[in-house]
C-alpha cells in the first residue's frame, strides 16, 4: 500500500472518530450519505475496473502510444479534449483510467486536457447552468474553460 | 424536473454500459489467451481502488453533514479582493456534492451581490479543484502531475474569472447607458 493511501485513511478514520465524539447522530448521517454515494458510484466503478483491466491486459503499449501519445499529434489531443468536455464520467473514476493510460504511453498533455475538460466543462449540466446563471455567463465560462484547459495541457506537456 | 430526468437517463446509460462491458469482459476472457494478464490487472486495480476510494467517499460524507449549503453561503460573497478569491477557492474545493448542487448556490450568491470573479472561481473550483479529486489524482497520476495541474488550474481559473467579470460588466454598462439614453429621449 502506498504511504499516501495510508495517511489519507488515517486522516479519515480520525475525522470519523472526532465527528462521532461531537455528535453521534450527525456522524450516522454522514456514514449513511457516504454509503448512498458508494452505491451510486458502484456501476461506474465496476465498469471502469473491467475496462481498465481490459485496456491494460489486451491493448499493446504501442497502440495506446500511437493513439494518444506525443506522436499522435493534434488528432489524439483534440479527440480527448472533446471527449472530456462531452463525457459524463465521475472524475473519481476517470483519474485511475487516465493514470493507466499515461503509464501505457499516452501523452502527458493528452491526458491533462482530458482530465481538465472533463472536470471544468459539463455539457450535461449546461441547461441547469443557463437556467441559474444566464446564457451569456454559461457560454463565456464553458468556452473560456475549454481554451484554458487546452493551454494548461500544452504547458503541462512542455514542463513534464 | 429536468435534472431528475437527466439523472435517471444517465443512470440507465451507465447500467447498460456496465452490463455490456461485463459481457464483453467475460467473452474476451473465454476466447483469448491473455486471460491471466487481464485478471492480474483487475486484481491490482481493484486493490488500489478499494484501499483509497472508501476513505475518499467517507470524507465526502463527513463534509456533507458538517459543512452545509448555509455555511457556504454565509462565508462566500461577503469578501472581495484577494481574500474573496481565496475563500471562493477553499469553499469550491471542499468535498461537498456534485456540480449541479453548486449552480443554485452560485445563483443565490449572485443575487446577494457576490462579484462575478468570485462566482466563476467558486464554480470552477467546485468542478476541478475538489479535494477528493486531488487525492485520487495524487494516487494515480503522481505528485508532480497533480501539483503542476493544480497550480496551473488555479492560476488560469483566476485569469478566466477576471476576463468574464470584465465581459459581464461591459455588457451591464452598455445596458445602463442605453437605458439612460432612452430616458433622455
Amino acid at each position: 500500500m502506498k504511504i499516501t493511501t495510508l495517511i489519507i485513511n488515517l486522516i479519515v478514520i480520525t475525522g470519523i472518530i472526532i465527528s462521532a465524539a461531537y455528535n453521534k447522530e450527525k456522524t450516522k448521517q454522514a456514514l449513511q450519505s457516504s454509503w448512498k454515494m458508494f452505491v451510486k458510484l458502484l456501476p461506474a466503478l465496476i465498469m471502469m475496473m473491467l475496462l481498465v483491466s481490459l485496456v491494460l491486459g489486451l491493448i499493446p503499449r504501442n497502440t495506446i502510444a500511437a493513439l494518444m501519445g506525443e506522436k499522435a499529434g493534434w488528432w489524439g489531443f483534440s479527440a480527448m479534449a472533446v471527449l472530456g468536455a462531452v463525457a459524463h464520467i465521475p472524475s473519481l473514476i476517470a483519474f485511475p483510467l487516465s493514470g493507466s493510460l499515461l503509464s501505457e504511453g499516452a501523452g502527458v498533455s493528452t491526458i491533462a486536457v482530458f482530465i481538465t475538460t472533463l472536470t471544468m466543462i459539463g455539457v450535461v449540466t449546461l441547461p441547469l447552468e443557463i437556467k441559474t446563471m444566464g446564457k451569456k455567463f454559461t457560454i463565456l465560462r464553458n468556452g473560456i474553460s475549454f481554451i484554458v484547459a487546452v493551454i494548461i495541457a500544452l504547458i503541462m506537456g512542455v514542463i513534464l | 424536473m429536468k435534472p431528475k430526468n437527466e439523472n435517471s437517463s444517465s443512470k440507465t446509460i451507465t447500467y447498460l454500459f456496465t452490463a455490456l462491458i461485463s459481457i464483453v469482459f467475460v467473452l474476451i476472457l473465454m476466447f483469448t489467451d491473455k486471460g491471466d494478464m487481464i485478471i492480474t490487472e483487475l486484481k491490482d486495480f481493484s486493490f488500489s481502488m478499494l484501499t483509497i476510494l472508501p476513505a475518499v467517499i467517507l470524507l465526502m460524507g463527513l463534509f456533507n453533514v458538517w459543512v452545509t449549503k448555509e455555511h457556504v453561503m454565509k462565508w462566500l460573497g461577503k469578501e472581495s479582493g484577494i481574500k474573496g478569491i481565496v475563500i471562493s477557492f477553499v469553499f469550491g474545493a471542499l468535498p461537498t456534492g456534485p456540480l449541479f448542487v453548486a449552480f443554485p448556490i452560485a445563483a443565490t450568491l449572485k443575487k446577494k451581490g457576490a462579484s462575478i470573479l468570485n462566482i466563476v472561481i467558486f464554480l470552477s473550483a467546485w468542478g476541478c479543484v475538489k479535494i477528493p479529486q486531488e487525492i485520487i489524482e495524487l494516487q494515480y497520476l503522481g505528485l508532480k502531475f497533480m501539483l503542476t495541474r493544480l497550480v496551473l488550474t488555479i492560476s488560469f481559473i483566476t485569469i478566466m474569472g477576471i476576463i468574464i467579470e470584465n465581459f459581464m460588466e461591459e455588457q451591464q454598462e452598455n445596458k445602463s447607458k442605453i437605458q439612460i439614453n432612452n430616458k433622455k429621449r
